[in-house]
C-alpha cells in the first residue's frame, strides 16, 4: 500500500552570512528518511537539535524564508510542495503545537477550533470533539488563560481533528503533564490512528513514545540513525549503537549514560556523525557518508550493525 | 544538619485565601535523596522556593540545622536547580561571567560536566537546554552547599544527558554527603535515585 506520508533524502539547509558579504550552508538535516502508513502512529525520538521541528515545518511547508529544501516529501502518492502543502494544511495535514502559546489569548475556545465559522452542522461537531476529550460545553465559552496544561492540550488536539485529517503531526505534546495526563493524550493519538490516519509523533520522550508508536524513527544530529518497530527496543533487536544507548540510559533499563554530546550541525566534515562517541567506530566509519541501508526490520545507518544481525 | 520544613503554609499575593500549600512538613538529612511527587499545580515548586529562602511562608518555618533558614548569611547552603535553564540564567551575560559571579568553579567540576572552554565565551541563547543546565549545575557546587533542592531539572532532555547528568549528581552528592530533594514526574526516575518518595497531599 502506498504510505501516506512519505520522506525521501530529506535535507533543510540554511542560508547564514558569516561575515557582511560572505554567504554559508549551513545543514541542519541531512538525509533524513521516513514513512508513515494510515492507521499507523510513527514516533520520531530525538534530542533537542536533532532537527526534530524542523521535519514538521518542512512537511507544512512553513520554513523560514532562509531555508533550503532538498529531497522528496510525498503525500498520498504524489509529491507535496510548497503550494500543495499550503491547500492541505489545516485541513487534511494538521499539526497538534507544543503548547497554550499557540492558541489565540483574546478568542474564545469554541470559534478558535471551529477557526471563526459558523452554522449548526459545525457548532454540533464541535461539540461531539469536545465531548470525545472529555470537555463539556462550557468550555466553548471559556478563554485560554482559564484551561489547565492538560485541558489545553485535549482544546488544541481539538482544533486539529474537528478537519477529520488524514495526517497529524503532533509536535511535542506532552511536556510538563503529569503521567497519567500524558498517557491519555497519548491515547487519544492512539485512537486517530485506529480511525485511519497517519500519525506522526515528535517527541523526545522515548518511554511514552513506545506506548503508542507502531514504529520508531531515531534522529541524531539531523539524520535518521534508525527506524525499528517499537516491539524491538524491548526484544532487544535495535541494531544502532545510539539507539541501543538511548534505551539503555532509560532509569529502569540501567540509566547508563554514554560520554560526549550530539555534534552541532556542521561540526563534523564527512563520515559517521556518531563515531565519536561510538565504541564500534572503525577507520571507515570516519571516511565517507554512511548509507541508510534497509534492514529486515526497518532501516538502519550503521557499517558495523551487520555483523551483530547474522550473529 | 538537617533541613526541615515545619508545618508551613503559603499562598501567593492576590490569591486571596487561597493557599498553594496548607500545614506542609518535610525533612531532609544530610546523604538522603527524597524524592517528591504530585500532579501538576500542588505546589512542588512552591516548596522548593521556601526551602532554598526565595519566599518566606505565611505561617510554619524552615529551619537549617535548627536555626532559621533566614539567619545564614551570604551562600545560601540550600541551592535549587530550577526546571527550565535558560530563563535561570542571564541572557546578556557570557556563560563564563555567570559561573564566576558567586566565586571560582573548580576545573574539576567544568571537566564532570563536560562544559566545553569554548561554551564560556558564549551566551545562553547559543547552547541547548541541556548544555544550559550544566552550567546552573556548576555554579550552585560550591564548597558551602549542604541541600540541592532539583525541580524536574532533567525533564525537558533527552535521555542519555539525563542519565550523564543525574549519574555525576550521584557521585557528588555521595562525595559530599549533600541531602538532595528530587521533584519529577518521573516514577522510574524516582525510583532509580531516591531514597524515599514523598508525595505532597491536597
Amino acid at each position: 500500500m502506498e504510505p501516506i506520508l512519505s520522506v525521501r533524502n530529506l535535507s533543510i539547509s540554511f542560508t547564514q552570512y558569516t561575515s557582511k558579504t560572505r554567504r554559508h550552508r549551513l545543514h541542519v538535516i541531512d538525509d533524513l528518511s521516513l514513512s508513515i502508513e494510515a492507521g499507523q502512529v510513527v514516533a520520531v525520538v530525538g534530542a533537542s537539535g536533532s532537527g526534530k521541528s524542523l521535519l514538521a515545518h518542512g512537511i507544512l511547508g512553513i520554513l523560514p524564508y532562509n531555508a533550503f529544501l532538498e529531497g522528496s516529501i510525498r503525500y498520498g502518492g504524489e509529491a507535496l510542495d510548497q503550494a500543495r502543502a499550503a491547500r492541505l494544511r489545516g485541513k487534511e495535514i494538521v499539526l497538534v503545537p507544543q503548547g497554550v502559546t499557540y492558541l489565540d489569548p483574546l478568542m474564545k475556545v469554541g470559534p478558535q477550533i471551529r477557526k471563526g465559522r459558523r452554522g449548526k452542522p459545525l457548532l454540533d461537531r464541535c461539540r461531539a470533539v469536545l465531548a470525545r476529550y472529555g470537555l463539556g460545553p462550557e468550555v466553548e465559552d471559556a478563554y485560554p488563560f482559564a484551561l489547565s496544561g492538560g485541558m489545553a492540550r485535549r482544546v488544541l488536539i481539538s482544533t486539529a481533528v474537528i478537519e477529520s485529517p488524514r495526517l497529524i503531526i503532533a509536535d511535542e505534546p506532552t511536556p510538563g503533564l503529569d503521567a497519567q495526563a500524558a498517557g491519555r493524550i497519548m491515547g487519544h493519538f492512539r485512537e486517530l490512528a485506529d480511525g485511519g490516519a497517519g500519525v506522526l509523533l515528535i517527541t523526545h520522550d522515548l518511554e511514552l513514545a513506545l506506548t503508542v508508536a507502531d514504529r520508531v524513527a531515531v534522529l541524531y544530529a539531523g539524520q535518521t540513525v534508525e527506524e525499528a518497530p517499537a516491539c524491538a527496543f524491548a526484544a532487544g533487536r535495535l541494531l544502532h549503537p545510539y539507539t541501543k544507548a538511548l534505551y539503555q540510559a532509560l532509569p529502569q533499563n540501567g540509566f547508563i549514560p554514554i560520554p560526549g554530546t550530539q555534534p552541532y550541525p556542521g561540526e563534523i566534515a564527512q563520515g559517521c556523525l556518531f563515531a565519536p562517541r561510538c565504541d564500534r567506530c572503525r577507520a571507515q566509519c570516519k571516511e565517507a557518508s554512511i548509507p541508510y541501508r534497509a534492514v529486515s526490520s526497518g532501516y538502519v545507518r550503521c557499517l558495523t550493525a551487520e555483523e551483530e544481525e547474522t550473529a | 544538619m538537617t533541613l526541615e520544613a515545619k508545618q508551613v503554609s503559603f499562598g501567593y499575593a492576590g490569591q486571596g485565601q487561597e493557599r498553594v500549600l496548607r500545614q506542609v512538613s518535610l525533612t531532609i538529612r544530610p546523604g538522603e535523596r527524597v524524592g517528591l511527587s504530585a500532579p501538576s499545580g500542588r505546589g512542588k515548586t512552591t516548596l522548593c522556593k521556601l526551602l532554598a529562602g526565595y519566599e518566606r511562608p505565611d505561617s510554619g518555618q524552615i529551619h537549617l540545622g535548627g536555626k532559621p533558614l533566614a539567619s545564614f548569611r551570604g551562600f545560601c547552603p540550600v541551592q535549587m536547580i530550577w526546571q527550565h535553564p535558560e530563563t535561570a540564567l542571564d541572557p546578556l551575560l557570557r556563560l563564563g561571567e555567570t559561573l564566576r559571579e558567586a566565586g571560582p568553579v573548580e576545573q574539576r567540576l567544568l571537566d564532570a560536566l563536560h562544559i566545553s572552554p569554548a561554551w564560556l565565551s558564549r551566551y545562553p541563547g547559543e547552547l541547548s537546554g541541556g548544555e544550559l543546565q550544566r552550567f546552573c549545575i556548576a555554579r550552585v557546587l560550591r564548597p558551602g552547599l549542604r541541600f540541592l533542592l532539583c525541580d524536574e531539572i532533567t525533564a525537558m532532555l533527552d535521555l542519555i544527558t539525563q542519565a550523564q547528568i543525574w549519574r555525576f549528581l550521584m557521585e557528588e552528592a555521595d562525595r559530599r554527603r549533600l541531602g538532595l530533594l528530587i521533584v519529577s514526574h518521573n516514577r522510574q526516575l524516582l525510583k532509580a535515585l531516591c531514597t524515599r518518595v514523598e508525595q505532597l497531599e491536597k
